[in-house]
């Protein structure tokens, strides 16, 4: 995974949790970035239109979407893989 | 003055059928209504699925002056409403008229007007636009509409709750007639959001369906839309009856109530005091209720809501009644949907026939109650309950009975 997509994924994160991005880690949950499921949707947004990659989401049951949610550090490999994709 | 509020004339339009004997025949069968998409661009969607009126055209039906006037939305009024006041029998003319108004729900308004002249204004660059866009809009264009070809001249307006415009409308004009401002009010809802930009910005929100929609079921996977209206003739009890007017069912409460929460995260102390509202407006014992026609979007934050406020509600008696959400067959209306749920109820108190949740899968242990899946049922139903809970956490129930 490369240290630019995590960089920007922290940062998009971050923008979405209004913390600064040192304060985002891979271990963190979007949960206890204070990310609620709203703030799910926009970061996803904010993904898609930042990689220009479209991301499979469905708010609905977030567990069963292809896109790995489950921490930041999950979610940068899944962005990584997402661009090797679609690029 | 408290008056008793019948239903006189019932009239609609919507992916299962031009007419309610063909909606209600489509309900008794469990048909769904949800297909591909067909519209301009629909390749660059990425949900292609909706419950669209079929087969129609709007040149067969209208001519050509009408259609510069009447936006998709109002020509679905227009065609709901000539049923229901054809079945009602009903026409306006001195004070008749002035005691007779419109009440419809809509969200989106002449949505497919504002999407063709977007388009033709930014993305063709075009810099001059048809002289009647702004009429052909207006979210109160149908209402007018309607108001003009029946000579009803008393109070008319439009109601937009978002997914409860219709329940909104129907509940306020059944309290117009209850209270005597009114003996005869034209309500119910509209819409035509399966256009281009409506289905666009539904997709931004993650929580459509891209397979179909199924309500209740462990394995659903969102909502997804329709279109179409749904029209009543709501009419004071003694003027029916001195008219022998056919009484389809008797309005007997409403309740609405605001979440004051989330502005799309349904809340279901908002859903239980709506429907504990409408039950005790109605003066209506909970277990009276043999059906409850569900909001049941088919949405995982809706469906458990629901189901929970209706175990709440109506404790050991939940099991005991029938509850469907009919959006799994034509689809979720958006502003018109209460108005066209409001039919399956009819059919229920009057047919004795219960319209199934259709496409269920899997029992939810979240939604463990009777959502009669995939067929319909026969059964003896004297009162019932049409659900509405909008995004804004707007709710809206209404409490009916059988005439």
């Amino acid at each position: 995974m490369t240290q630019e997509t995590r960089a920007r994924v922290h940062a998009i994160l971050a923008e979405q949790a209004m913390i600064d991005p040192s304060e985002v880690t891979d271990a963190a949950t979007l949960e206890e970035l204070g990310i609620d499921s709203m703030g799910v949707v926009e970061a996803i947004f904010a993904i898609e239109e930042g990689f220009d990659i479209t991301v499979p989401f469905n708010a609905n049951a977030p567990e069963k979407s292809e896109f790995d949610i489950s921490n930041v550090g999950a979610i940068v490999a899944a962005v990584d893989r997402l661009v090797a994709e679609q690029q | 003055m408290s008056r008793r509020v019948v239903i006189t004339g019932a009239g609609t339009i919507n992916a299962l059928g031009h007419d309610v004997p063909s909606t209600l025949e489509a309900m008794r069968e469990g048909r769904c209504g949800i297909g591909p998409l067909v519209m301009r661009d629909a390749d660059r969607l990425a949900i292609r699925i909706g419950a669209q009126v079929q087969g129609y055209d709007e040149a067969e039906r209208f001519n050509r002056q009408q259609i510069a006037l009447f936006d998709r939305y109002t020509q679905f009024a227009l065609l709901a409403a000539r049923e229901a006041l054809g079945q009602a029998g009903l026409s306006f003319a001195g004070e008749a008229a002035a005691r007779a108004g419109v009440i419809l729900g809509t969200s989106g308004g002449g949505l497919q007007t504002q999407d063709d002249n977007y388009r033709a204004v930014y993305e063709a660059g075009k810099n001059r636009v048809h002289p009647f866009v702004v009429p052909r809009l207006m979210n109160n264009a149908a209402a007018a509409h309607l108001s003009m070809e029946w000579n009803i001249k008393g109070p008319s307006f439009t109601v937009a709750t978002a997914c409860a415009s219709s329940n909104h409308a129907i509940g306020q004009a059944f309290q117009f007639v209850r209270a005597g401002l009114a003996d005869v009010m034209v309500t119910g809802g509209a819409e035509a959001m399966l256009c281009f930009g409506g289905v666009k910005a539904w997709e931004g929100l993650r929580v459509m369906s891209n397979d179909t929609c199924r309500p209740f079921c462990a394995t659903r996977s969102g909502m997804v839309q329709g279109e179409g209206a749904g029209i009543f003739v709501l009419e004071d009890y003694d003027h029916a009856r001195a008219r022998g007017a056919e009484i389809l069912a008797e309005i007997a409460g409403v309740a609405m109530t605001s979440d004051a929460s989330d502005i799309v995260m349904p809340s279901r102390q908002g859903a239980e005091r709506a429907m504990e509202g409408a039950l005790r407006d109605a003066k209506m014992a909970p277990d009276e209720v043999g059906y409850i026609n569900a909001h049941g979007t088919g949405t995982a934050a809706n469906d458990r809501t629901e189901s929970a406020a209706v175990a709440t509600v109506f404790g050991a008696h939940a099991d005991a009644l029938a509850i469907s959400s009919t959006k799994s067959m034509h689809g979720h209306c958006i502003g018109a949907t209460g108005a066209i749920e409001l039919l399956a109820c009819l059919m229920a108190l009057r047919d004795g026939v219960i319209a199934p949740t259709v496409n269920w899968r899997e029992r939810d242990p979240e939604c463990a109650l009777d959502v009669v899946p995939n067929t319909a049922r026969e059964a003896e139903i004297s009162a019932c309950l049409s659900n509405a809970f909008a995004f804004g956490g707007m709710n809206a129930v209404l409490a009916l009975r059988a005439a």
